[in-house]
């Protein structure tokens, strides 16, 4: 049977037609890489429950007629490979506008070269090794900086103790939070000594013999980073087991080792403990509360958010913002454009921006105590020991 | 002063050590008795450690009870297992026998996360575990303590039971020659069947008292699974006394390299253990390969 050319014409003018028609709903797609499975899916799991509850209870945020789909994706822990290659499948199949998810910093450093070279505006939840948000011009980072959180501590430590021991985690950001820390002391104070430092491997089980190695010492007061999870609740145990708090030695750190949704768990050992961090769920302020009882009413009352779901639940304000200011059709420059610019004083971490210049993000870092409130474990804040600040090795090596 | 730092390591080595020895001596005594290579004997320890977190946490049973619950519980699942699953693949190759562990090892992962979610579960001691004991002016860990001494128990009446008694020689007997075993009237599946509950169980009660040093979360049967590995490796295959001194001297080189030579990682362990089996292929204490 022959066609008709007229036909054929006829067919893909339906066809088109079908495919344009509904240009009053406009679908905006958000792409997700993160992890859902696998030994460390904490942070991946609360960042998905964090963005599904932004989208439910901000519906009417958005302009009339536009819609937001997202599409997850999981990576299964820190694999370049194959997030790149789930961002790639989201970029060139779904044709996505945003990208947005990525816990970790080497995932978001193999997604930096396809981001740049499809310009898709890709928007940090996590991601927090410093240089990370330098690595592609479409990369916005609503969560922190590795570099900060310690040079924060280091500088209040300098302050108040002479003698400090580091322990670390053996990898990049352990590594990057002992140099931060130390750089802050010693400007914070010449005559301090570090009296011994180690790095310890990320698989440790059982972190007693560095501790013990570090109370022999005899410092006033042990840094450490590991990161949050099970290694915090860990370190936390090895250092009551040690009896280091009645030997007069003082646990400092960054947020990790007393992660919000770690301390339950943790006995009484963290009390006194001091931590810098730009989060705490006990934070006392109107946004953070409204979005503690938004996540408890929705995930249980035992459920706790971690940071990583406040910055994804900011990395959405800030994404619907640049889908509101566009109507729902974006160009990736403008998106860049309106999310490097992005600020609020209604986070619950207080008031944040976006760096125009860095786009990373601009925030307080909070001297942190663990008490008992209410029967129960908490961060309380203490005071701001870093006023809007941006990742200082961000600030230093952003050309 | 070097005295002082040898007595650290030694002790925390020790309580490091026994503690894999009381989750790996449940493998050495289905792979080493019985020859089924059990891939799966981490499940048991998490399901062991879970039971214990859960009566602990939410019911508020007392720790020895919890301990029991956890030992009794998880010897029940390897009886429901055994029978079910276990038992069909005693004759089958060691390949089979693996993949049928490696797929309840998934199945595993999997449950644990739904039922418990990805975070690892602790528990608080009870008070008299809790805080240090001064013993010779020196002060230790109450719990490691404990540990040590509670391994040191087990490992005798271990001995005592597969060594020295009836059933330990019915045991041995079916193993060594199930045919002739079962041909002087020796119910041999019974005997199997009882045999991986004991070590089941003892899996059960070790992730139940090592949930304080090696946290409880879904992923736990892969994680550690290469410490149990090396330690029935190096201990040799069916005898109860080889991996105790393959778990202590894991331990204590562990504890050694991070408390001196840190940068180094557990290099150290992992070279001791190649030398070791290169030197003798049937382990430390091993009567057959």
């Amino acid at each position: 049977m022959h066609k008709h050319p007229a036909l054929i014409g006829l067919m893909f003018t339906a066809v088109w037609l079908a495919t344009s028609a509904p240009a009053s709903a406009q679908t905006v797609k958000l792409g997700v890489v993160t992890t859902l499975t696998g030994s460390n899916s904490l942070l991946g799991e609360h960042m998905d429950k964090a963005i599904r509850l932004y989208m439910e209870m901000h519906k009417s945020d958005l302009p009339p007629g536009v819609n937001v789909q997202v599409i997850t994706r999981d990576d299964g822990g820190p694999s370049p490979d194959k997030s790149k290659q789930l961002a790639q499948e989201l970029i060139v199949r779904e044709k996505i506008d945003i990208l947005t998810g990525i816990v970790w910093s080497p995932n978001g450093a193999a997604i930096a070269p396809l981001a740049t070279e499809a310009k898709i505006p890709t928007v940090l939840m996590q991601a927090g090794a410093s240089a990370n948000v330098t690595m592609s011009p479409y990369f916005v980072r609503f969560s922190f900086g590795t570099w900060s959180a310690p040079y924060y501590m280091g500088a209040y430590a300098a302050k108040h103790y002479k003698k400090v021991y580091i322990a670390v985690s053996d990898y990049a950001p352990g590594a990057d939070s002992e140099a931060a820390f130390e750089k802050a002391f010693k400007e914070g104070n010449s005559d301090g000594t570090i009296v011994g430092r180690v790095r310890m491997p990320l698989a440790t089980a059982d972190f007693v013999p560095f501790l013990q190695r570090a109370r022999d010492a005899n410092p006033e007061a042990i840094f450490v980073f590991v990161p949050a999870g099970k290694l915090g609740a860990s370190i936390m145990k090895a250092f009551g087991d040690l009896g280091l708090d009645k030997a007069g030695i003082k646990l400092i750190g960054t947020g990790d080792i007393t992660a919000d949704e770690e301390l339950p768990t943790m006995g009484n050992t963290p009390l006194g403990v001091i931590t810098v961090s730009h989060y705490s769920g006990n934070g006392d302020r109107p946004a953070n509360k409204a979005f503690y009882a938004a996540w408890k009413k929705a995930y249980g009352e035992n459920s706790i958010p971690s940071f990583t779901a406040v910055h994804a639940w900011d990395a959405m304000g800030g994404i619907y913002h640049a889908i509101r200011e566009q109507k729902g059709k974006l160009d990736p420059d403008r998106t860049i454009e309106l999310l490097r610019n992005y600020k609020t004083d209604d986070s619950p971490r207080g008031p944040i921006a976006i760096d125009p210049r860095t786009r990373d993000i601009r925030q307080n870092e909070y001297l942190r105590e663990v008490k008992s409130v209410d029967g129960k474990l908490v961060n309380v804040e203490l005071e701001v020991v870093g006023k809007m600040v941006v990742d200082p090795w961000v600030e230093a090596n952003t050309k | 002063m070097l005295l002082s730092e040898i007595v650290s390591v030694l002790f925390h080595g020790a309580a490091y050590g026994t503690i894999l020895y009381v989750i790996s001596v449940g493998l050495s005594v289905t792979m080493g008795l019985m020859g089924f290579a059990n891939l799966a004997h981490g499940v048991f320890a998490m399901a062991g450690g879970y039971t214990l977190t859960t009566l602990m946490g939410w019911y508020g049973v007392p720790f020895p009870l919890a301990l029991l619950a956890a030992f009794v519980g998880t010897a029940v699942i390897g009886l429901i297992l055994e029978r079910l699953l276990y038992s069909r693949l005693y004759d089958a190759g060691e390949l089979v026998q693996v993949l049928l562990c490696i797929g309840l090892i998934f199945i595993a992962v999997a449950l644990a996360r739904i039922g418990f979610g990805a975070q690892a579960q602790r528990v608080a001691l009870p008070g008299y575990l809790q805080g240090q004991v001064s013993i010779l002016g020196r002060d230790f860990i109450a719990y490691r303590v404990f540990i040590i001494i509670f391994s040191a128990l087990l490992i005798t009446a271990l001995w005592i039971v597969i060594e020295r008694t009836r059933w330990g020689a019915i045991v041995r007997a079916a193993v060594d020659n199930g045919r002739m075993a079962q041909s002087i009237g020796i119910n041999t599946a019974m005997v199997f069947t009882l045999t991986f509950m004991l070590g089941s169980g003892l899996a059960g009660l070790g992730g139940a008292l090592g949930v304080d040093l090696l946290s409880v979360q879904p992923t736990y049967p892969f994680e550690y699974l290469i410490y149990f590995l090396i330690v029935v490796a190096l201990g040799g295959l069916g005898t109860v006394r080889g991996p105790f001194f393959a778990a202590l001297l894991i331990g204590i080189g562990d504890t050694a390299c991070k408390y001196w030579v840190p940068e180094f990682g557990s290099f150290f362990v992992f070279l001791a253990v190649t030398v070791i089996l290169g030197l003798r292929p049937k382990g430390l204490f091993g009567t057959r390969a």
